[in-house]
């Protein structure tokens, strides 16, 4: 396994998962798991050696029509989403790419979507990274080698590990391979952007959006644009809800956007490309009704909202994370756009309240006993 | 049949003391302990297990939970959790030196948000109240176990239940958005809310499918979606189960996701079809129910497709319901399946693994040839569209020997689906029914990894002890959930 001395970090690089449990077995200094590098700029900076993960690359089985794809932890989401999409199928939660915001887009691993939990658009109806995460093989930071969750569609046989380690950042345990559930492409995909002239009247309009009949799959709203709703489906489908969602809430559509246009819209707006100029965003989840609220509260330059509501991407010209926190009574803020000065003095994710700090601490000592993976990232 | 732990003659021993200590912390009749009013709590739907606890506990609200544990905590009192017990699993047995803290007393809705699409419920409201009482707007909890109108939506928590659509709209972890849970120290933390995700570490995905083992579920948040505008069924008949596979594999592979997608083989189709007259085919191998459901424009369409690819997969007799009854009437037969397997059976025993649908062939093949092995029959029902299957074995307790054989088969049933790629367990829970099989679907390691998070919540290991993890004795084979004549614990209860 060859290792090669940075000027203040090492960096080491497994060929395959008995390597990278070595490497952490043997590891004297905290190491920062690196697949695509496009996340390194999010969460607390860490001073750890980094084990490149990029060789842990391929997909490892795929079949279509058992909905089913696992595939080494590594492997580019480009990769695997240009298979999928030569089958007709989709990963249904649609990850965006924060890289837009860091300049490092187009690299991210699947096992870096997973660690982190992304979810886009699709979101609010198709469910997060996490619910389409069925199971793994993963080293822990005492480098024991060890899977959890299954390859099938239905498990409940001991924990859900997957979900914990969804947005665990690299700090419980290094992926070396995952699976994840797919689903069918949609054969038409079609937004409806619809003039608005607030984010309240936006929200109001989402809710009752996606509380219709209609299968409206995602809803946002773009101040400079409008609100974006997007329907999906066979393309008789969309055509007939269309028309009755515009009937039934009286819509006047702005713009029609079909196909590729669409898909590329819903890309951009949950990776908050808009917001690539400003130097600070933060991703906040809210429950959708209280979107409006915690806007006029934080006073952001600029932002986006997605999931119907209940996900705003905020821009602002300083941190402040007592101000963001404050802004909401139930939900959770990310810092996902900072430079290293200030995260490095802000917590980046949410803290928890005490007693699930507590339970959250003698979780990552229960993988991670040495501390050695990823420390302090996500305090 | 699985061992239990050996239990603590100390904790049986201070009995008395523990009733006293309970009695102060709740109303006085909130705790049980005659023999008698125990027995009602001495197993779940796992019925070959029972096992009186030292004492019932019934706190009304958190606090009193909270109270309770707290003081289970500093005792060094066994904790076994219970919701309306209907687990399949024994998820919910007592054991000798723990007291059962029941929540059927947290049986109320708390908020209905139509605006944040979700509703706020005591972990002992039922599955189906949830449902109903959001049902005049429009909406619905999509999960659905089939004991529904029993089982509480805590326990569905602690099983991450399952149930016939949740190939289309997931399983409950996919649907809880938040809960307040109680921690075997007696503290109370709520994790999610009404938001989406976490914003750290995903204590919630963590806890729901904990089978009661890392504490006790108070309230819990769900998501509510819009009812489907229309639902529609096929009822497809196949000249053998490879065809059916390679139909349902066929359905997806065109982009759709039914509904509802559910197998029967023939001696199920025949006990289903004696029992309830739905119509069936008796002359197939495999009869295939399809159910779509959306916008009628959408399910039209889609009905033609699923039509077409049926055709063109070797089906014999394709029928389409044309109005509710109809649809109904093609659920009928399936949904009867267990009590129909009942009556040409003293008793049967249903397993619970889930395999690669491609597998399905060669797994039934395998069933069959372990029928000769063993000496019994078996029936089939199967979640068709995500791989899980339900094989009813047939047999008589009252024949000296058939108990184990059934056991045996099961297990080795199992077996057959983690070597096929699959699970243990789709949706009923490992339990104490499966504990001991863990050690075939995870390695060592595996294990000790899943016991560190066990031991980050509960250190002393005092919740629902014996269940889940293999203890290092074995003492027989395995059980499953034992049906005899007249016997089943919930006879009432729907269950497919």
């Amino acid at each position: 396994m060859p290792m090669t001395e940075g000027p203040a970090q090492a960096v080491l690089r497994p060929r395959d998962a008995a390597d990278v449990a070595a490497l952490i077995a043997a590891a004297r200094r905290p190491l920062e798991p690196v697949g695509g590098a496009t996340k390194r700029a999010i969460g607390r900076p860490v001073d750890a050696d980094r084990l490149e993960l990029a060789e842990l690359a391929g997909v490892v089985a795929y079949e279509p029509a058992e909905l089913v794809l696992t595939a080494q932890a590594a492997t580019p989401l480009a990769a695997i989403e240009r298979e999928l999409g030569a089958h007709g199928q989709r990963l249904a939660f649609e990850p965006p790419d924060f890289g837009a915001l860091h300049g490092t887009a187009g690299g991210q691993t699947i096992g870096g979507v997973l660690s982190a939990n992304l979810a886009g658009s699709r979101r609010v109806t198709a469910g997060a990274a996490r619910d389409h995460f069925l199971g793994f093989s993963a080293v822990t930071g005492a480098g024991e080698r060890f899977k959890a969750g299954g390859k099938v569609v239905k498990n409940v046989t001991g924990y859900d590990l997957p979900k914990l380690i969804a947005g665990s950042w690299g700090t419980l345990a290094v992926l070396t391979e995952v699976t994840v559930r797919v689903a069918p492409a949609a054969e038409l995909d079609r937004t409806l952007v619809i003039a608005t002239d607030s984010a309240a009247a936006s929200v109001r309009l989402c809710t009752a959006a996606l509380g219709s009949a209609h299968d409206v799959s995602a809803a946002g709203f773009d101040p400079r644009r409008g609100t974006l709703l997007r329907l999906e489906g066979f393309a008789a489908s969309v055509a007939a809800r269309t028309a009755a969602l515009c009937a039934e809430l009286r819509l006047q559509p702005a713009e029609t956007i079909d196909g590729a246009a669409s898909r590329e819209l819903w890309h951009a707006h949950a990776s908050g490309a808009a917001l690539a100029g400003s130097a600070i965003v933060w991703r906040i989840s809210v429950p959708p009704a209280d979107a409006p609220g915690v806007l006029e509260r934080v006073h952001a330059e600029r932002y986006l909202l997605d999931w119907g509501g209940g996900l705003i991407l905020a821009a602002f010209d300083s941190v402040d994370a007592a101000r963001v926190r404050s802004a909401f009574s139930s939900g959770h803020a990310t810092l996902i756009k900072a430079p290293a000065a200030e995260r490095a003095a802000t917590a980046a994710f949410q803290p928890l309240p005490p007693v699930a700090a507590a339970a959250a601490a003698r979780i990552k000592a229960a993988f991670d006993p040495r501390g050695v993976l990823n420390p302090g990232r996500m305090d | 049949m699985i061992c239990l732990p050996t239990p603590d003659a100390d904790l049986i021993g201070r009995r008395e003391d523990i009733v006293r200590a309970l009695r102060s912390l709740v109303a006085a009749g909130n705790v049980v302990e005659d023999e008698l009013r125990l027995a009602a709590y001495e197993s779940d739907a796992l019925t070959a297990y029972r096992q009186r606890p030292l004492a019932v506990v019934l706190p009304e609200t958190t606090a009193e939970v909270a109270a309770v544990l707290a003081f289970a905590h500093r005792e060094g009192v066994k904790v076994v959790p219970r919701g309306a017990g209907t687990s399949l699993s024994g998820g919910a047995l007592p054991a000798a030196d723990a007291i059962v803290v029941a929540l059927g007393k947290f049986n109320r809705i708390l908020d209905i948000d139509y605006p944040n699409r979700c509703v706020v419920a005591q972990c002992g409201v039922t599955n189906l109240a949830i449902s109903h009482a959001v049902a005049a707007e429009g909406f619905y909890y999509a999960p659905d176990p089939s004991s529904q109108i029993a089982c509480t939506i805590g326990g569905n928590v602690a099983e991450n239940s399952g149930g016939v659509h949740c190939l289309k709209y997931g399983l409950t972890t996919n649907n809880v958005l938040g809960v307040e849970l109680v921690t075997p120290q007696g503290e109370i933390v709520r994790l999610g809310g009404k938001h989406l995700d976490a914003g750290h570490y995903d204590l919630l995905g963590l806890t729901v499918g904990s089978e009661g083992l890392i504490g006790i579920v108070t309230e819990v948040t769900v998501r509510i979606l819009r009812r489907p505008q229309t639902a529609r069924a096929l009822l497809i008949g196949f000249p053998d189960i490879g065809s059916a596979g390679a139909c349902v594999a066929a359905i997806i592979a065109r982009g759709i996701i039914p509904a509802g997608m559910e197998m029967m083989d023939r001696p199920a189709i025949a006990a289903a079809e004696a029992f309830v007259h739905a119509g069936y085919p008796l002359d197939v191998e495999a009869l295939l129910i399809v159910e779509l459901d959306g916008p009628a424009v959408e399910v039209d369409d889609l009905i033609g497709r699923v039509e077409a690819i049926a055709a063109a997969n070797d089906a014999v007799g394709i029928r389409v319901s044309t109005n509710e009854r109809e649809r109904l009437a093609f659920w009928a037969g399936r949904k009867a399946a267990f009590p129909a397997v009942g009556r040409i059976s003293p008793d049967y025993y249903c397993m619970d693994g889930t395999i690669p649908r491609r597998e399905l062939p060669r797994v039934l093949r395998a069933i069959g040839a372990l029928q000769e092995r063993h000496g019994l029959r078996v029936a089939n029902v199967f979640h068709a569209g995500d791989g899980n299957l339900h094989p009813l074995i047939l047999y008589d307790a009252n024949v000296p020997g058939e108990t184990d054989r059934a056991e045996a088969f099961g297990a080795d049933i199992l077996r057959l689906c983690v070597d096929a790629g699959g699970v243990l367990t789709g949706e009923h829970g490992v339990g104490i029914e499966k504990r001991d099989l863990m050690t075939y679907q995870f390695d060592a390691v595996d294990l000790e990894v899943q016991h560190r998070v066990k031991h980050a919540f509960d250190p002393d290991v005092r919740f629902n002890p014996g269940k889940v993890f293999p203890t290092l004795r074995r003492c027989a084979e395995q059980g499953r959930e034992h049906v005899h004549a007249g016997a089943e614990r919930f006879p009432q209860l729907p269950r497919f």
